[in-house]
């Protein structure tokens, strides 16, 4: 084989930056066939995300959903994880690198170490603790939070005094004090680049009070503040007495859109949604009503449901916006800060506040750019990684990749999916080594417990103080141990953490335990991880249970301490009656087919169909209408300059005489049937019905896209001067010329978005407004160019346009919803009527061109939401499985999603979604088999009566007559939904995992007392 | 004297749908009485007329099926 020659590729990945984006890279690899090298400084992997408290717009405990992925990434066999170390330098070319590591001691050997803590207890050292951003002490020897991986702790040398005492008493003989600097290498076939940004430091902002006033802190410390493994335990404090502020404000754009006391003339894109978010989650922690209040210039809500989240925090939670430049932030007594600013109208207004939040800026580190420069990686004029529009993953070295917050200041989500992105442009050039250099797992032999006496093991978490704060969970716990068939209790800080993960596989076996059940959080999310623990430990994975006493009890109860101990007590007795009734279930494995379906042929679908024909996958590729592109074929340039119709026919050459990809256009997806790994599907030519194919495939991508709106208001389709800006773009592709009389040009954004019966941000308008503004002044310099809008929404490295714009004279008006701008036509000229807040009066611009920035709505695409059974949102754009973690995958296996069919975006990032929708493809079709879940509906021979009701029934249409006269359900079909268990009259179906007996004995033990008193009077 | 009725609830909820929105009223901290009582099925479709009856029988005052 080709693996053995000398010039062979080699079948790892170094990813450097073990933040949630390496993270994320590093999974998909590994799930896809790449053994992978995760090189990180810091001694645990995780980056930014542990740190927060919760993430926006869902308001997700950001430590309850990373640390899944923490714990995946820690025991993945084909992840191996490199703490305390830097890449130096690189030498090789793509396929074949040699990567030059220092590794930094830790003095503790992270194999040995079990993370007790002894160390920790005993040492006398304090030192400043960097993972509470500074607001508390932690000792010399120290893990940075409790559910760190790898779960080992580290010797801060810098400020240990050499005592000795952690050596003595470390029981595993993990400390080494002699441990030195060491230099290694690695052989890796690509690199994937993902070291994050750091925060900005605000210190030189001396008229923000920042160095010297305890209670003025950047947003990351506030983050810290309100966590519940923070310094305060969750308690909103300010840092100068510990006492709860009643007032709180936030000051946007510390270190971003600044040129004056920073070089960060761009937007760092997250900050006004963390802002919205600490604030209204401060109100939540305070006991007394909190007054939260935050100083902007554009509140820059453009994301996925950020508008209404947005519009909540200003409704429902009173959160105050002000529109305005804070000038200074004074000291005044007794620990209260006065911040002086300028309103909208030029007026100088001044405000006392108990406590200042400084919502700071992303920049790349100091070490990230010295990397950069030792490998060889191209910056941009900011440091942060260069890199085009089209190939938005790809750095200016052949071979090494980047991804996360160096490429542009980012959220999670887009985050996530360029880790995914970046997955699967470094596996392209590497199929050819896929599978050479990953191991397989060995599991030990399942225990057989058929026959034994259940003996229950239960697990209860504090979750931090989640449940804890809440719930009196060793009283829970205590009460546990009284119940039947239970042999072992205990209560865990963080049951989900990688040490309490090999606590439950040593108690297993030293108890003979042979069901476990865990009370913590929900099902929905960690029921995988500890099934897979438990199976680890030799048990089937089905003699698990879970008791969802935190986001079902102490959450929702908080008011009720009492009330939420007895209720997750009943939630436990009831998850051990079910559990002692448990069996062992065998899962069905199958063969898959290694094809995918596209949905859709614009940019979107090409490039997710490009980037897993490359990889070798065969492909089906469907298009409604006759022609490849969709709505790129009416854009002219990107934000950056980029010629996207070239871009386009490159593409479209490339789809069509790709050896893996075949075409279907003027065809559309009618049924479809199946599961992951093999899903049959019926296409149909759209101008004849009777043409009808069937693909079988193993996966499918969604990429229907979107649409620009038809406005109906401001004299659309009544004057030809008014158009859209696609429009624009069309005529401005065909001749430019006819502008170059035009005297005066207005925009107006916002058209059809962000209003309420469209409450969400179209996102891309701005830029594009602006940059066609930017073009119309090119045409004619003389131009007057009329902006009028809502916010600015130049997230990112697109304020550099919004800037250039304003140099080169275009005039931003701002206006509100409720005084939108007017337009005539009475006297034959066009006039626009708009209020001018800096003015202070109406104005009235005649203009020779409208353009309308119109809302970007998604396709409707009814038979693929039928065909195969995906959700919308209210707006119709499809549901993502997570908003946070899993952006490109849907709620069912084997559906990925992207481009504007899950949300207005530019077009490097639908390119990107894209690639990420096939890296995550990949990982189902790289695998030869397919393990289905064991929860499936099987028929009793004996008790079925072929009355039919289960063939009718089911959604699915699963269950069919069998030769031998009794209904058969194929497991490999059944969605396990046990629909035609509970109607079929002679209880002649059960649902493995959710029998009748089972959920009966769980419905009775939810209600103790009640059984009782039934018991007694039987 | 009599205390304020209190019923006791359960609830029977699909998987993929409403026990997903009873973990997002957690995440959300939307606040309820805690004699609601939740147990998850595959999908509101699993839950047979039996299970109904055998709540009320245990002393359930009322019995929800959300999907």
């Amino acid at each position: 084989m080709a693996a053995k020659s000398g010039n062979s590729k080699v079948g790892s990945v170094m990813v450097v930056g073990a933040g949630i984006a390496g993270i994320q890279a590093s999974l998909d690899l590994a799930e896809s066939g790449f053994y992978v090298h995760l090189v990180d400084a810091s001694p645990s992997i995780g980056g930014l995300m542990p740190q927060l408290d919760k993430t926006f717009p869902t308001n997700d405990c950001s430590m309850c959903i990373v640390s899944p992925k923490l714990v995946d990434a820690g025991r993945h066999l084909n992840i191996n994880i490199i703490s305390n170390t830097e890449v130096d330098f690189v030498e090789g070319e793509v396929g074949n690198f040699t990567a030059h590591l220092v590794n930094h001691p830790r003095f503790i050997d992270p194999v040995k170490c079990t993370g007790c803590g002894v160390c920790k207890q005993h040492c006398p050292v304090t030192a400043v603790n960097e993972f509470n951003e500074g607001l508390d002490r932690r000792a010399a020897t120290y893990i940075k939070y409790p559910q760190a991986v790898p779960l080992a702790y580290a010797i801060d040398r810098e400020t240990c005094i050499g005592c000795g005492l952690c050596e003595k008493l470390c029981l595993a003989k993990a400390v080494v004090y002699a441990e030195e600097e060491r230099r290694s290498t690695l052989e890796v076939g690509a690199i994937i680049l993902a070291p994050g940004n750091e925060v900005f430091d605000p210190t030189a902002f001396d008229t923000y009070s920042y160095a010297h006033h305890p209670n003025v802190v950047t947003s990351l410390e506030f983050e810290r503040i309100l966590s519940a493994s923070g310094p305060y335990q969750g308690h909103l404090m300010r840092p100068y007495d510990r006492e709860e502020p009643k007032s709180v404000a936030w000051l946007q754009c510390v270190g971003s859109r600044d040129i004056n006391h920073c070089d960060n003339g761009y937007c760092s894109a997250v900050c006004c949604m963390y802002a919205i978010k600490e604030a209204v989650i401060a109100k939540e922690h305070s006991h007394e009503p909190l007054d939260t209040a935050i100083f902007f210039m554009d509140m820059r809500t453009y994301g996925k449901d950020f508008e209404k989240y947005y519009e909540r925090a200003r409704e429902e939670h009173g959160v105050r916006f002000i529109r305005s430049r804070v000038h200074t932030v004074d000291p005044v007594e007794e620990g209260r800060l006065k911040i002086i600013y300028t309103d909208e109208e030029g007026k100088s207004l001044e405000e006392e506040f108990d406590m200042v939040v400084l919502s700071s800026g992303f920049q790349p580190s100091k070490r990230t750019v010295e990397l950069a420069e030792r490998l060889g990686i191209e910056l941009n004029e900011h440091n942060f990684a260069e890199t085009s529009s089209f190939e938005p993953v790809k750095t200016s070295r052949e071979g090494i990749f980047v991804c996360g917050a160096f490429r542009d200041p980012k959220d999670i989500p887009i985050s996530v999916m360029e880790a995914s992105a970046a997955a699967a442009a470094a596996a392209a050039p590497l199929v050819e080594s896929r599978f050479t250099l990953t191991k397989t797992k060995e599991l030990p032999a399942e225990r057989l417990v058929a026959g034994e006496e259940p003996r229950v093991g239960v697990f209860v978490c504090n979750c931090g103080i989640n449940i804890g704060g809440y719930a009196d969970v060793p009283a829970v716990r205590d009460y546990a141990r009284n119940l039947p068939n239970v042999v072992h209790v205990e209560d865990n800080l963080f049951t989900c953490s990688q040490d309490t993960q090999e606590k439950i596989r040593e108690v297993i076996k030293e108890k003979d335990i042979n069901r476990v059940v865990v009370a913590s959080c929900s099902p929905r999310t960690h029921e995988p991880m500890f099934q897979e623990t438990i199976r680890e430990a030799g048990l089937n994975k089905y003699l698990f249970e879970m008791a969802n006493i935190r986001d079902q009890d102490t959450w929702v109860h908080q008011n009720d301490p009492q009330g939420a101990t007895q209720k997750a007590k009943d939630l436990v007795r009831s998850a051990v009656a079910k559990a002692a009734l448990l069996d062992p279930l065998e899962q069905t494995v199958l063969g898959l087919n290694k094809v995918a379906l596209v949905v859709g042929g614009g940019v979107a679908g090409m490039v997710a169909a490009l980037s897993l024909a490359d990889q070798g996958f065969p492909v089906h590729l469907v298009e409604k209408t006759g022609e490849l592109g969709g709505n790129a074929l009416k854009l002219r340039k990107t934000w950056k300059g980029e010629d996207i119709g070239s871009y386009v026919k490159d593409l479209v050459a490339r789809v069509q005489s790709h050896e893996h990809i075949t075409l279907h256009t003027n065809t559309q997806v009618v049924a479809n049937t199946g599961f992951v790994g093999n899903f049959d599907t019926i296409l149909e030519k759209v101008d004849d019905p009777e043409q009808k194919t069937t693909v079988q495939h193993g996966v499918s991508i969604v990429a229907t896209g979107g649409k620009e709106s038809r406005p109906t208001e401001y004299l659309y389709g009544e004057d030809d001067r008014v158009l859209t800006a696609l429009e624009l773009d069309s005529r401005l592709k065909e001749d430019g010329n006819g502008f170059k009389n035009v005297n005066r040009a207005v925009f107006i954004q916002c058209v059809g978005s962000r209003e309420p019966e469209r409450p969400y941000c179209s996102k891309i308008c701005c830029t594009h407004s602006i940059e066609s503004a930017l073009q119309l002044k090119e045409l004619n310099p003389d131009m007057n160019v009329y902006i009028l809008y809502r916010d600015i929404r130049t997230y990112g490295f697109r304020e550099e346009l919004y800037k250039k714009a304003r140099a080169k004279g275009i005039i931003f008006i701002r206006y509100s919803l409720e005084r939108k701008p007017q337009v005539s036509n009475g006297s034959g000229s066009l006039q626009v009527q708009v209020y001018d807040p800096i003015l202070g009066r109406d104005l009235v611009i005649p203009a020779d061109a409208l353009v309308l920035a119109s809302a970007v709505l998604p396709n409707e695409a009814k038979e693929v939401v039928r065909a195969l059974k995906v959700n919308q949102n209210a707006e119709g754009f499809f549901l993502e499985a997570h908003m946070k973690l899993r952006p490109v995958d849907f709620g069912s296996d084997g559906l990925f999603l992207c481009g504007l069919a899950h949300y207005p975006k530019s077009i490097d990032e639908a390119i990107a979604q894209a690639q990420a929708a096939a890296a995550r493809a990949a990982t189902v079709l790289a695998k030869d088999v397919i393990t289905l879940g064991a929860v499936k509906a099987v028929v009793e021979p004996d008790k079925c009566a072929v009355c039919l009701t289960c063939v009718r029934t089911c959604p699915f249409g699963v269950p069919y007559i069998g030769e031998d006269g009794y209904a058969v359900i194929d497991p490999a079909g059944c969605h396990g939904c046990g629909a035609c268990v509970a109607e079929c009259p002679g209880k002649a179906i059960s649902l493995q995992h959710f029998t009748d007996k089972q959920l009966i004995a769980k419905t009775e033990a939810l209600l103790l007392k009640e059984i009782g008193e039934a018991a007694a009077g039987k | 004297m009599s205390e304020p009725f209190e019923p006791k609830m359960l609830a029977f909820l699909c998987n993929w749908c409403a026990y997903a929105g009873a973990d997002l009223a957690g995440v959300s901290r939307f606040q309820y009485p805690p004699t609601i009582r939740v147990i998850r099925t595959m999908c509101s479709g699993r839950v047979d007329p039996v299970f109904v009856v055998k709540a009320l029988q245990s002393g359930y005052d009322a019995t929800l099926v959300f999907g």
